[in-house]
């Protein structure tokens, strides 16, 4: 913790700042009228253009968000119910060679899917230490806009498993995709508070640090793949 | 960091006889320049969104005040806590204080301007911490112990031979000597080995924020790697650092920020990862920070807000500028001796530390305008070189033999009549003179021009006479 004299400081500091803001701005108190303004600004929700390409029917923004998470290197598997999702995903550990131990966000929302038909696979849960090949989780939304996935941290939802694993697999439900990022926020608005983090994750990591070459897998997870499950009507 | 602005002309001919870094600038157009150029026409809204997000900005610093002090409350609101900082040392000061607080031995970094600005490495080393970059690129110029050369992409100057020295220099001992690293995959992925232990051992991790949002006090960082993920999630503590005119309104607006921001990056969609960070570790939270702190920069910014160079802080860092500018193209990041390289460092570095440091750097410009043309916020990056040119001037702090010409020319040029006659009589001597090569090699008062290049002989009449034969008509 800071020192009774750094926190005088700062304070001093805050002061000058504001000083020296205010004196650029001509003013040295905003009158209630402006301010009144403002504050309506901050909780508005007012948006800015959203791209016309988002404005589309159900079926055919799910098939928007599948093309665009798929341009992003993304790979995704459809299947028809939650039942398909274990087979899924064995199906994708299988094709990589990785093995059958999967380290799985501990929500409640995933115990609905029976992994227990699928005995070979040995699912532990919680966050990663950095040892797992695997981590699967689910997702609060999906953009279709630019086919991304928004996620959210909680108890339910630790964030070293969307980037420590080399392999992220995110289960998602087709009802789950929206337009815009502003949909998404409403979403989250109107079901609480912000949580800790929120990640909008597009394909996986990436960098173009050595001769803008593209590669795949720089920090973060070589392989993002999503198991939608098609429950939109 | 030292500044070698006022070097810039010995820095571009020592970066012009650079092969290795000319090679490298090679590949701007076709990468960077050729993406943006992709990505604009698939969405028909990107010049509607450039407009907003210039009216978004401008909008802000009207009002800086006002989200400053509600990005503050509501960043307390979630547990975290906010540090003011007036200058780069005060900023450090606190840094170190945070560090300190914990012992911290060593601090991971995402990639960070200001972290650049304020010189942040070099004094934590000397304070017996040390800072592990963890952007690809930021990593390979720490190991070579050399600036950035450009804000998105500070590697872009090296070739895949430099960065394997550098690799098989500092990763002496971990890896087998015999080994391949002539693809850059081999590389990447000796990076990702080494810097994946240094992400798990680190007792601080250090990102800047590419935006702060008032309404919700989340700070945001955009990366592709996903380095600064997990910079900011896997050590006890958190630490932001950004300057104040990051701040933004909403979660709306900061969307169509961040929709121009990538394609006048990198020409991408999205960016992998947009992170929104919002407090430290909550109660049931599996993994994050214990503590989040926001480390507030202004250095300089309050006053720029109140002054001719204001439109500067619209500025969103996304390097289009400089990957369309041919100045930048052919000279690279480093000449311009300071943390920002290009168009908008022309414009920042005058007026971060002076013109007497700065004043040649908005002199290295064609006026093309190619980097007004591409800025997603549309900073009249021209008018601002213009206004520093133009300071410097009045300030008489280029040399005699340039004043003494501009002065020449100007009172040519406040006469038009004899502006005619000169250029006439003129043109007709050099156009004689040169008949027999139809160039010059060699010219009095034009071995700046001629030393480099030939000077083609005047063919046929003046320009305004010309364009008066053609029935051209003034204005």
């Amino acid at each position: 913790m800071v020192g009774a004299r750094r926190a005088a400081a700062m304070s001093a500091a805050r002061d000058a700042i504001f000083g020296r803001v205010r004196t650029s701005l001509g003013r040295t108190v905003i009158n209630t009228e402006d301010r009144a303004v403002l504050e309506a600004r901050l909780t508005g929700r007012k948006r800015g253009p959203i791209p016309a390409r988002t404005a589309l029917d159900t079926h055919p923004l799910i098939d928007l968000f599948v093309d665009m998470a798929a341009a992003a290197d993304s790979t995704i598997e459809r299947v028809a119910d939650g039942g398909a999702v274990p087979a899924a995903l064995s199906d994708f550990l299988a094709r990589y060679n990785l093995g059958s131990d999967i380290r799985m966000a501990p929500d409640p929302w995933l115990d609905t899917i029976p992994w227990a038909g699928r005995p070979t696979l040995t699912i532990t849960r919680g966050a990663s230490d950095g040892s797992d090949d695997v981590g699967v989780t689910a997702a609060f939304a999906a953009i279709a806009e630019t086919g991304t996935l928004m996620l959210l941290s909680g108890p339910d939802s630790p964030t070293t498993l969307n980037f420590l694993p080399d392999n992220h697999i995110v289960v998602l439900r087709a009802s789950q995709v929206m337009a815009a990022y502003e949909d998404g926020w409403d979403a989250l608005r109107d079901s609480g508070a912000m949580p800790r983090t929120v990640n909008f994750i597009t394909g996986p990591s990436r960098t173009g640090d050595i001769e803008q070459k593209i590669l795949l897998g720089a920090h973060g997870p070589r392989r993002l793949h999503i198991i939608l499950i098609e429950d939109a009507r | 960091m030292e500044s070698t602005s006022r070097n810039f002309n010995a820095n571009v001919r020592a970066a012009l006889a650079n092969d290795a870094l000319q090679s490298a600038l090679g590949k701007i157009e076709s990468g960077f320049v050729a993406n943006r150029a992709n990505a604009a026409p698939r969405l028909p809204e990107f010049d509607a969104l450039r407009d907003q997000a210039r009216d978004i900005k401008d909008h802000i610093l009207d009002n800086l005040d006002f989200y400053l002090e509600a990005f503050e409350a509501r960043v307390l609101e979630s547990g975290g806590q906010v540090h003011w900082a007036s200058s780069a040392a005060d900023a450090r000061a606190a840094i170190l204080d945070i560090c300190r607080s914990v012992d911290a031995r060593t601090v991971t970094k995402g990639k960070s301007m200001i972290a650049e600005e304020i010189g942040l490495n070099d004094f934590l080393e000397e304070n017996g911490i040390e800072p592990v970059e963890t952007d690809l690129g930021e990593y390979i110029i720490q190991l070579r112990k050399e600036p950035p050369s450009h804000i998105i992409a500070p590697a872009i100057h090296l070739v895949k031979e430099q960065i394997e020295e550098a690799f098989r220099g500092a990763h002496e001992g971990m890896f087998d000597s015999g080994r391949s690293l002539e693809e850059p995959r081999a590389l990447l992925e000796e990076a990702r080995a080494v810097l994946r232990q240094r992400f798990l051992d680190a007792d601080v991790g250090i990102t800047g924020a590419n935006f702060l949002i008032a309404a919700t006090g989340s700070t945001v960082i955009v990366t592709n790697e996903g380095n600064g993920d997990l910079t900011q999630t896997l050590p006890k503590i958190h630490i932001v650092i950004a300057s104040l005119e990051k701040v933004v309104p909403t979660l709306e607006d900061t969307s169509t920020l961040l929709r121009v921001l990538a394609r006048s990056a990198t020409g991408q969609e999205f960016t992998s990862y947009t992170t929104f960070s919002n407090g430290p570790r909550r109660n049931g939270d599996p993994d994050g920070p214990e503590q989040f702190h926001v480390v507030l920069l202004d250095n300089g910014r309050s006053e720029m807000l109140g002054g001719p160079v204001r439109d500067v802080l619209r500025c969103i860092r996304c390097g289009a500028c400089m990957n369309h500018c041919p100045v930048y193209g052919a000279v690279g990041g480093h000449s311009y001796g300071w943390v920002y390289p290009g168009p908008i460092g022309a414009v920042l570095t005058p007026t971060l530390l002076g013109l007497d440091e700065g004043r040649h750097l908005p002199n290295a410009s064609t006026f093309c305008g190619r980097c007004e043309s591409v800025c997603p916020v549309r900073i009249p990056l021209l008018s601002l070189m213009r206004h520093h040119r133009e300071q410097a001037f009045e300030d008489k702090l280029s040399p005699a033999a340039e004043r003494t010409g501009l002065g020449v020319w100007a009172f040519f040029a406040r006469h038009p009549a004899l502006y005619r006659f000169a250029t006439g009589l003129a043109m007709r001597a050099l156009a004689w003179a040169g008949r027999k090569q139809g160039r010059f090699s060699t010219l009095p008062f034009a071995g700046g021009w001629t030393a480099h290049r030939d000077l083609p002989a005047p063919q046929g009449d003046t320009f305004q006479r010309q364009w008066s034969a053609r029935g051209g008509r003034r204005r």
